[in-house]
């Protein structure tokens, strides 16, 4: 067991884990910040994105002891209270979700592309999504939302 | 997962010293493959240990008519280093195409090309540019390194410190993605050196390997028409659901013609 | 002015607050004090006897709490999954429905066939214990695909001999032949529809508990239809009453279809947790998920059109084999017979139909429902060989259909093959997505393409679907072992809000918004004071979920039935305050008013009175405010309408580019246009998916060879255009809203439009033997190589 302590979304936490125990499992089972979702199993399906130090990481294909120190942000840190994050609030909008399984992580994922892109075209965010997969929407909405979130956050 | 012994190492040295003191340990940089790995119960190690923050092994460095890129340099931060971009441009192609942003933001330089998948995009740009791989032991040349499919020359715990890129008069890196997974069905680099013209070909055969007859039409005439009637042979090269040899052969084709277009 | 929160409004979701800040709450979410792992010991072979299976050294491992094989199930008398339908082939004999165990007994007929349940204190012990068990397996020579399993090269069950489960058919071979003799062209055209994995993006969870103190069982799962299967599992593989089983399907995170089916795991769970007096859950990865979850579609099919010397279409023959897996799941047999070959008439006249259907048995995981069910595969054959027809007499293919459609004024319209479609209007979708295309404009855009070095193609398809599953009566006759109505209750509660349980489930189909905007609309309350509930057992009081877009249709009629019941009700109470007759009173946006009066008394005031009954007629009503109704349909619906797909192909790659891809549907009235248009995308990604990118493979011997996301080509962003997508309204006639359906017509659609469009793009080159789904950029390449 090695002790990792790490900043989840401006809360200092810590906590004890095997050297095989993924981000993902630390988030969700040792924190219970279940907003973070794993789809899959060969770092594709991008339900499981957060961010670390800033960076959009996929937290299933990393382990918790890499994270030790980081400051890690997922989901649940994005709102303030009732008050959604912008690209949230697109998402919400623009109908970029159906079941909400993928949703996490799409919004992790756009969160970063917003922060280098401020005005992405519909080609940069179908590009950007590329590692993030949703089955119910077909992308339309999402690409949508994006666009919009981008521009809501950095306007 | 089976259990493991997370080390942490401090140094190149350290790192080295952890794997050789380990039962069956196995270095890990950026974890993109290894972890997958790991989760599908495909490797047991007992230890891994995790290179991937070396600060000695981050960084870029142009100088000398060479790119030198520290191993534990992330796909994203070569693809978007405005010096790679100056120098080697078809580099910063090559690594914005690996995988997708996030794999990108821990994937390594160096994992990818100690790991040597056939699929993968570096050993194209490491043949193709003929570059040199600097270990914690030696340098190897880019000829010498891919030995075959997930093969290389690295000996057991030799760790890769940096790659030295020479910087071609040009270079470019096309590649076709299998529709799935998005590695390169093939993908072909090619570079006008000033030792000649450089084919490499990844995601094709057990290995990337040189397209030597395409590089001496290139040397004669650098130009996409100089590969007209050049075919590659369909022996030996990779098959499966995606693609079956003779695409292959057919996509080196295709896919060095649009590289030398690419180079302008 | 119509309501912002009402029918026909594009409201933003009231689900979508909790998904966008994480706080959904789906299976794998849940944890329950004490809870157990479970992992499964699953067959590497598709084929082999179970010589034995030793447990021993795996029960001794670290956090072991117990071990179950497939001859403790039987032992304990825990039956095999049922099959919830049952067909009869030609000559009157009932399908061979052989037992399906929830864990495997003699034999393994998969790979994943689950031998074993390992259940630990910790996931990773479970795992690690399971690996230890040791299993002798015989292997077995294996038919892993129809052709295979034909040539009888192995046999899964002693009483299929030649691993044929049925072979069904409708209508009348010998007159179809007669009428195929006298047509001036036949066209014949082969057709694959390929095997598909539903993949919804979170993987399926089962959580089993039990309640010593109540003897109550509880099963947690990722299920469209939780009265199902605690109807299927409770009644059938368990022997539980209802009473003491309750199933919760909280949050899911997509189905598709995948997630109807009542499964092994979800049984073994629940009855284990009883045996070992601990909670157990598993949650499947995505590994797993591809080896076990039921598959779609696998078709091969032979379709023969025969058509006058005008193009009017005078009979049309279908010869279908259908791929069944290794054991019946729960819809299974019904998918390529009664919600296939029903279709076939699609949008036309077409005289004569017939249809002859086999189904196989093959070691491969069992091949269910998947969006579209049936129907896609109809469409499919359908709208494929028009188009062909189309070419092959050198027709206008808009002009061969629109020739052959079902007029508007035809309607109600007997089909040959059994259904009354209900209404529709197939002109108008046509010219409706051929003005959204620009189709005029094609041979200008195709010149362009041309000149850029690629190959352009157009493709049209003109669907048709079944919806609002069903009128019981007509499915039991049918083969179906259930009913297929739905319920609605409505509670109004005292100060005049509402909760509203619905035994539909919504996995992503916003059903919290939809139906809350009906009651917004019916009784004049605002959507914020109104929650629909779904997803369990112990709050409804019945229901049979959500699959073949039924749930607006069916369960939506049914809220209608009991909003009126409410309004009855309420209208009386009122007619009491005012002193007033009920029949004089009238009710809209919430107030009561007596004609030619100002007396008018507030909804939420009539609500307050039903539960504070200090004036109330009591001799006539009893107190409070909450009505419910079970509806069960008098017809299917039949959602209809024309998708074009436009592709450009890279002759050097054979890769296939979908330039754009315009949808006109006709889905009856609409309540949310939001949620409708995101339906259609979803579908129409799927449709391509399937078109372009998406194929299961397993080879001959039945090994899975796309078992991951490395190896099956899921639709991504960059693989997809944005949609355009309109709609046209030709209300449903016979029920309460007039809607009809329209979660699966993009699915339906588009596999034929694209392919339409890629093979008249090859034609265009000189390619003119049809290639199969999906066009992969190889394949492509290989048939423009070959020409």
């Amino acid at each position: 067991m090695a002790s990792v302590s790490m900043t989840i979304n401006g809360k200092q936490v810590s906590g004890e884990v095997e050297g095989r125990t993924l981000l993902v499992e630390f988030l969700r089972e040792h924190q219970r910040l279940t907003g973070t979702h794993v789809g899959c199993d060969t770092t594709q399906c991008g339900a499981c994105t957060i961010h670390m130090n800033g960076e959009a990481v996929k937290s299933c294909t990393m382990l918790a002891v890499q994270a030790d120190s980081a400051e890690v942000s997922t989901i649940e840190g994005l709102a303030n209270g009732d008050e959604l994050h912008p690209m949230q609030e697109a998402f919400r909008e623009h109908h970029g979700l159906q079941c909400g399984f993928c949703t996490p992580g799409m919004i992790m994922s756009a969160t970063a592309l917003a922060k280098r892109n401020p005005s992405p075209s519909e080609a940069d965010v179908r590009h950007w999504l590329e590692g993030n997969l949703c089955r119910c929407t077909g992308y339309h909405n999402i690409v949508k939302a994006v666009m919009a979130g981008a521009r809501a956050m950095n306007a | 997962m089976y259990e493991f012994n997370y080390q942490k190492a401090g140094s190149v040295a350290d790192a080295a010293a952890k794997v050789a003191g380990a039962d069956d340990g196995t270095l890990m940089a950026g974890g993109m493959t290894l972890i997958p790995t790991l989760k599908q119960r495909l490797a047991m190690p007992s230890d891994v240990v995790d290179i991937g923050q070396l600060a000695d092994l981050q960084g870029i460095s142009v100088a000398g008519g060479k790119v030198s890129i520290g191993s534990m340099t992330t796909h994203d931060t070569v693809a978007n280093s405005a010096d790679v971009k100056g120098a080697i441009p078809a580099l910063t192609v090559l690594a914005s195409g690996i995988g997708d942003p996030m794999v990108r933001n821990r994937g390594t330089m160096g994992g990818s090309v100690a790991n040597n998948d056939p699929a993968a995009d570096y050993p194209g740009a490491v043949l193709g540019l003929g570059a040199t791989v600097v270990t914690d032991k030696r340098e190897i040349a880019g000829d010498d390194f891919f030995t075959g499919m997930f093969e290389t020359a690295l000996d057991e715990g030799e760790i890769i410190t940096r790659i030295d890129f020479p910087v071609p008069t040009k270079a470019a890196y096309t590649k076709f993605p299998n529709p799935a997974s998005r590695y390169a069905i093939v993908g072909v680099f090619v570079a006008q050196t000033a030792d000649g013209v450089r084919v490499a070909v990844t995601g094709a055969g057990g290995t990337a390997f040189r397209a030597t007859e395409m590089e001496a039409a290139l040397n004669a005439n650098f130009s996409p028409s100089a590969l007209d009637g050049i075919s590659v042979s369909a022996d030996g090269l990779n098959k499966d659901i995606h693609a079956s040899a003779e695409y292959r052969a057919h996509l080196i084709g295709v896919m060095a013609k649009r590289a030398v277009a690419a180079c302008g | 002015m119509p309501r912002d929160d009402g029918i026909g409004a594009s409201v933003r979701r009231k689900e979508d607050f909790r998904f966008v800040t994480g706080q959904g709450s789906y299976t794998d979410d849940l944890n329950r004090q004490g809870q157990t792992y479970a992992a499964f010991v699953r067959s590497p072979h598709a084929h082999a006897t179970l010589n034995s299976v030793n447990t021993s050294a795996a029960a001794a491992m670290d956090g072991v709490v117990a071990i179950f094989t497939g001859q403790d199930l039987l032992d304990a008398e825990v039956n095999g999954l049922p099959c919830g339908w049952q067909v009869h082939s030609k000559d009157g004999e009932p399908m061979v429905e052989p037992a399906h165990p929830a864990l495997a007994q003699g034999k393994v007929r998969y790979v994943g066939d689950a031998v074993a349940v390992v259940i630990a204190e910790t996931l990773g012990q479970a795992r690690a214990a399971a690996e230890a068990v040791e299993v002798d397996y015989g292997v077995l020579p294996a038919v892993g695909n129809m052709t295979a399993a034909k040539s009888g090269k192995a046999q899964l069950f002693e009483e299929a001999p030649n691993n044929q489960c049925y072979d069904w058919e409708l209508g009348d071979e010998a007159e179809i032949d007669a009428a195929m003799a006298k047509a001036a062209h036949v066209v014949e055209l082969p057709l694959v529809n390929n095997r598909l994995i539903a993949n919804p993006i979170e993987p399926r969870v089962a959580i089993g508990d039990y309640d010593t103190a109540t003897g109550e069982h509880t099963l947690f799962t990722t299920s469209q239809n939780p009265h199902v299967i605690r109807l299927l599992m409770g009644a059938f593989v368990l022997g539980l009453p209802e009473h003491k089983l309750r199933v919760v399907a909280p949050d899911v995170g997509g189905g598709f279809g995948t997630k109807i089916f009542h499964y092994a795991e979800e049984a073994i769970v629940t009855w284990a947790a009883a045996k070992v007096r601990r909670p157990i859950k598993w949650t499947s990865d995505r590994s797993e998920a591809f080896m076990t979850d039921a598959h779609g579609r696998d078709h091969e099919t032979v379709a023969k059109l025969g058509l006058d010397a005008d193009g009017e279409f005078l009979a049309l023959k279908v010869q279908t084999d259908a791929n069944m897996g290794a054991y019946l799941s729960t819809f299974a047999p019904a998918v390529p017979t009664y919600l296939y070959a029903t279709l076939l008439a699609g949008q036309y006249t077409t005289p004569l139909v017939y249809a002859n259907v086999r189904a196989w048995f093959t070691n491969t995981v069992p091949v269910d429902a998947y969006r579209g069910a049936g129907r896609p595969e109809a469409t499919y054959v359908i709208e494929r060989i028009v188009e062909e027809a189309a070419r092959q007499i050198g027709m206008d293919p808009a002009d061969l259909r629109a020739k052959n459609f079902i007029s508007p004024d035809a309607f109600p319209y007997q089909t040959p093959v059994a259904l009354e479609y209900d209404s529709g209007n197939y002109a108008g979708t046509l010219e409706m997505a051929k003005q959204a295309i620009n189709y005029d404009g094609f041979a200008a855009r195709q010149a362009a393409s041309k000149a850029a070095g690629k190959l352009r193609g157009i493709g049209f398809s003109a669907y048709i679907e079944a919806c609002g599953i069903a009128p019981s009566a007509v499915v039991g006759s049918l083969g179906a072992r259930a009913g297929l109505y739905e319920v609605a209750n409505v509670r109004v509660h005292p100060t005049g809000s509402v909760t509203m349980h619905t035994g539909t489930h919504s996995h992503g189909q916003g059903h919290e918004t939809t139906f809350a905007q009906v009651i917004a609309e019916r009784l004049g309350v605002p959507i914020e004071n109104v929650d629909v509930v779904h997803g369990d057992t112990n709050n409804i009081p019945f229901g049979m979920g959500t699959y073949g877009s039924r749930s607006l249709a069916v369960g939506g009629s049914a809220l209608a039935k009991a909003l009126d019941k409410v309004e009855a009700k309420a209208k009386k109470i009122a007619a009491h305050l005012m002193e007033a007759s009920d029949t004089d009173v009238e009710f809209k946006d919430g107030q009561f008013t007596i004609a030619g009066t100002d007396k008018s008394v507030a909804f939420g005031d009539v609500a307050l009175t039903a539960y504070v009954p200090h004036n109330f007629p009591h001799d006539e009503l009893e107190p409070g405010l909450e009505e419910q109704a079970f509806y069960d349909p008098a017809n299917f619906t039949f959602p209809a309408g024309c998708h074009i797909a436009e592709v450009e192909i890279d002759p050097e790659t054979g890769t296939v580019t979908l330039a754009n891809f315009v949808a006109a549907d006709d889905f009856g009235n609409i309540v949310n246009p939001m949620i409708v248009e995101g339906q259609v995308h979803g579908g129409i990604a799927q449709g391509v998916g399937q078109a372009l990118l998406e194929g299961c493979v397993y080879d001959e011997d039945g090994q899975l060879v796309t078992g991951s996301y490395m190896d099956y080509a899921m639709p991504r962003a960059d693989n997809l255009p944005n949609f355009t997508v309109d709609t046209q309204v030709t209300p449903c006639p016979h029920n309460p809203l007039g809607v009809k359906g329209c979660g699966e017509a993009g699915a339906i659609a588009a596999p034929a439009a694209v392919m339409n469009a890629v093979t008249g793009a090859l034609r265009a080159a000189g390619v003119t033997k049809p290639i199969d789904m999906p066009a992969t950029p190889s394949k492509v390449w290989a048939a423009l190589h070959a020409s």
